[in-house]
């Protein structure tokens, strides 16, 4: 990320690198009856094509509002985004007219919802809807749209597609359905896929073959992916770099086999202490205390302190920057070269 | 280890399929459990894993008898509680508690903490006589690590794991030397899941509890439990203890599901060998012939059609001292080495 940081869109853009989509220092907050809910704190990150990039945090870290407010689907109000720039091949999306957003939106950035059931219309043919994106998006008759949507579905191997394209949501099982989702995502071949955990409501045979039919397709297709979720063996299986969120910050991020063998943050360290493992059997598991923070009132200084092992007086007054810690990775803690160590 | 506190035998629920509104004709049956025979031992912690539909929550309402089985029995203490009605059966569900999946539906908005954990003194008021109530309600809040003075709160003001320890305390307020724990900690977030599967094991020790522990979630479960079966739609396929399970499982639906948990590991990500099961688990109601499993599996032969494989010790394996001696349901069990869930 930090690498990102030192060279901006408009210098790497005229040589020819800059990557597929950029967010910078993004800030997110919805006002609610009991104040500012602050979601998203200053998050960066950046997608290349061809790149997977995993999101990891748990519920409540921001890491759907970054996604939401980067696909252009957020509640406003009650959300407002008061400060921040998302480029996407090098244009400020954030300061873009509604119509141009649209035209990116599905066509360049798609989206893979967690729950397929109520993300698809329930009174509408799956043929329908995938036909829709070639309907609306490029003008095709309800023909072809539909020899289209048959075609998508073959794609992502629902079986005996042309007999089921005229088949509502209801009657696929979950993993067909969420091939429908990637299908549609799919089908206007969109640069970047943003995907918020796409397997989480599926078990584990059913989401083997989900991941790697995505991890498939986005090598075919030579997509950028930014795949949301809170699973660590999801992420180790399929992500290229990581990027660990906690109350609506970036707290770490790496290259996928680095933060697995020597995390710089207290928290990531955590969660990866916390899967239980073979040589510990019968004893407790390491736990991080405490509770994720509430929104309303994020503590001071780093966020992650009163849960923290090492936490010290200046984690309780200055809020550590997303620091290098090497060429490729970077910590927002004041003490990620004792964390790396022990 | 060794005394049966439950013993299950051959247990069946079919749940019928019926046609018509005035004139109901059964037309079919939902064969969600279909002939599943273990026992739970005192003290220990048998873990079930299987993927939704394969019949392990309803084994658990079985067991309470929150559904009546339609055949087989289920002793505790050699009493068949699938007959067991009324005062006989208030008097058995005291010594078998269960603790549920989702802590936002299972707790009622509108009672406060010490209603809801005091609740089961007033189905069995002889456990505590009223004046004593609110003092014991405050202990079982401390024994689950909640501050006694919340025993007028509300569930809203808990979090997720807070309000799994008020669950697992009403579990413990009668207690019971059974406690059914259907997906617990699935939907905790990971850093608050090894709070709470901690706790468990800690009570586990402090009252002498055994444990029917329904996940779907292997690493946990490996974690937590003694012996682990493993069940695919309405059947048990293998049983065995952890080492049986997890290092030399025989059956091959095992092995698949072993083989499609993520692991949490980048670096094993390009030796591992996966086995991706085709298709989707059958529909209970109308399961295949013979082995259930036969559709998806890459062994099936005609046999498997015809002969439904009995949950033993495989006969290739008998006499022989070896952890793949153990209850598998299949006609061609042999070792795969698939990396597991660690």
């Amino acid at each position: 990320m930090t690498i990102m940081e030192k060279a901006g869109p408009e210098q790497t853009g005229a040589t020819g690198t800059a990557p597929l989509l950029e967010v910078r220092d993004l800030h997110v907050e919805f006002h609610t009856r009991d104040g500012v809910a602050k979601a998203v704190n200053g998050v960066n990150y950046s997608v290349n094509a061809g790149e997977t990039l995993a999101v990891l945090g748990e519920s409540g870290s921001g890491k759907s509002v970054t996604a939401q407010a980067v696909m252009g689907i957020l509640d406003m109000p009650p959300g407002r985004i008061p400060k921040g720039e998302i480029f996407f091949r090098g244009q400020d999306m954030l300061k873009m007219s509604a119509e141009e957003r649209r035209k990116i939106r599905g066509q360049k950035i798609a989206m893979i919802f967690q729950d397929a059931l109520s993300a698809l219309n329930p009174v509408l043919s799956v043929g329908y809807q995938l036909g829709e994106m070639f309907r609306v998006h490029q003008g095709l008759s309800k023909k072809d749209a539909k020899a289209k949507a048959i075609e998508l579905m073959d794609r992502v191997r629902i079986p005996a597609a042309k007999e089921r394209v005229g088949d509502y949501p209801h009657q696929f099982s979950g993993g067909m359905r969420q091939r429908i989702m990637i299908a549609m995502a799919m089908a206007l071949e969109p640069d970047l896929i943003i995907a918020d955990e796409p397997t989480t409501a599926l078990d584990v045979t059913v989401q083997a073959q989900v991941m790697e039919l995505l991890a498939e397709l986005q090598r075919e297709m030579h997509m950028g992916l930014i795949l949301i979720t809170h699973d660590l063996g999801v992420v180790a299986d399929v992500a290229d770099k990581i990027a660990v969120m906690y109350a609506g910050r970036i707290v770490e991020t790496a290259p996928v086999h680095e933060i697995y063998k020597a995390p710089a943050h207290p928290y990531t360290k955590g969660l990866l202490d916390s899967i239980p493992r073979l040589d510990q059997k019968g004893q407790e598991l390491y736990a991080i205390k405490g509770l994720p923070p509430n929104l309303l009132r994020i503590p001071s200084g780093c966020a992650f302190n009163p849960r923290c092992p090492m936490a010290q007086d200046v984690c309780r007054t200055d809020v550590p920057p997303l620091a290098a810690v090497s060429d490729t990775r970077a910590s927002a803690c004041h003490f990620w070269k004792e964390t790396l160590d022990g | 280890m060794a005394e049966a506190i439950l013993e299950v035998r051959d247990l069946v629920k079919h749940f019928p399929l019926t046609q018509g509104i005035i004139v109901k004709k059964q037309i079919g049956a939902v064969k969600a459990v279909d002939g599943v025979s273990f026992d739970l031992y005192r003290g220990e912690t048998l873990g079930i894993v299987g993927e939704s539909g394969c019949g392990k929550s309803t084994v658990a309402k079985l067991l309470m008898n929150l559904e009546r089985a339609t055949s087989g029995q289920v002793l505790y203490k050699g009493e068949d509680i699938t007959r067991l009605s009324g005062k006989a059966l208030k008097a058995v569900r005291r010594n078998i508690q269960m603790v549920f999946q989702d802590p936002y539906t299972s707790l009622n908005p509108r009672m406060t903490v010490g209603d809801i954990i005091g609740e089961p003194f007033e189905i069995h008021p002889e456990v505590a006589p009223k004046g004593d109530r609110r003092r014991k309600v405050q202990d079982l809040l401390d024994v689950v690590g909640l501050n006694p003075e919340y025993i007028n709160r509300y569930p809203h003001q808990f979090s997720g794991g807070q309000r799994q320890r008020i669950g697992i305390a009403r579990g413990l307020a009668l207690n019971p030397e059974i406690i059914i724990c259907d997906e617990p900690v699935s939907a905790l977030d990971v850093s608050v899941q090894a709070q709470v599967i901690n706790l468990m094991g800690r009570l586990q020790k402090e009252f002498d509890l055994s444990y029917m522990f329904i996940a779907h979630d292997l690493s946990i479960v490996r974690h937590i439990s003694d012996r682990v079966g493993v069940m695919y739609l309405g059947k048990m396929v293998e049983i065995g203890d952890d080492e049986q399970i997890y290092e030399h499982p025989t059956h091959p639906y095992t092995q698949a599901l072993l083989s499609a948990v993520p692991v949490p590991d980048p670096e094993s990500r390009e030796h591992r060998e996966r086995i991706i099961l085709t298709g989707d688990v059958p529909s209970p109601a109308n399961p295949p012939s013979g082995c259930r499993f036969r559709t998806r599996c890459w062994k099936a032969q005609d046999k498997c059609a015809t002969e439904t494989p009995l949950l033993a010790i495989p006969e290739r394996f008998k006499n022989v001292d070896s952890p793949a001696a153990h209850e598998s349901a299949c006609h061609f069990a042999e070792e795969k080495d698939v990396v597991g869930a660690a």
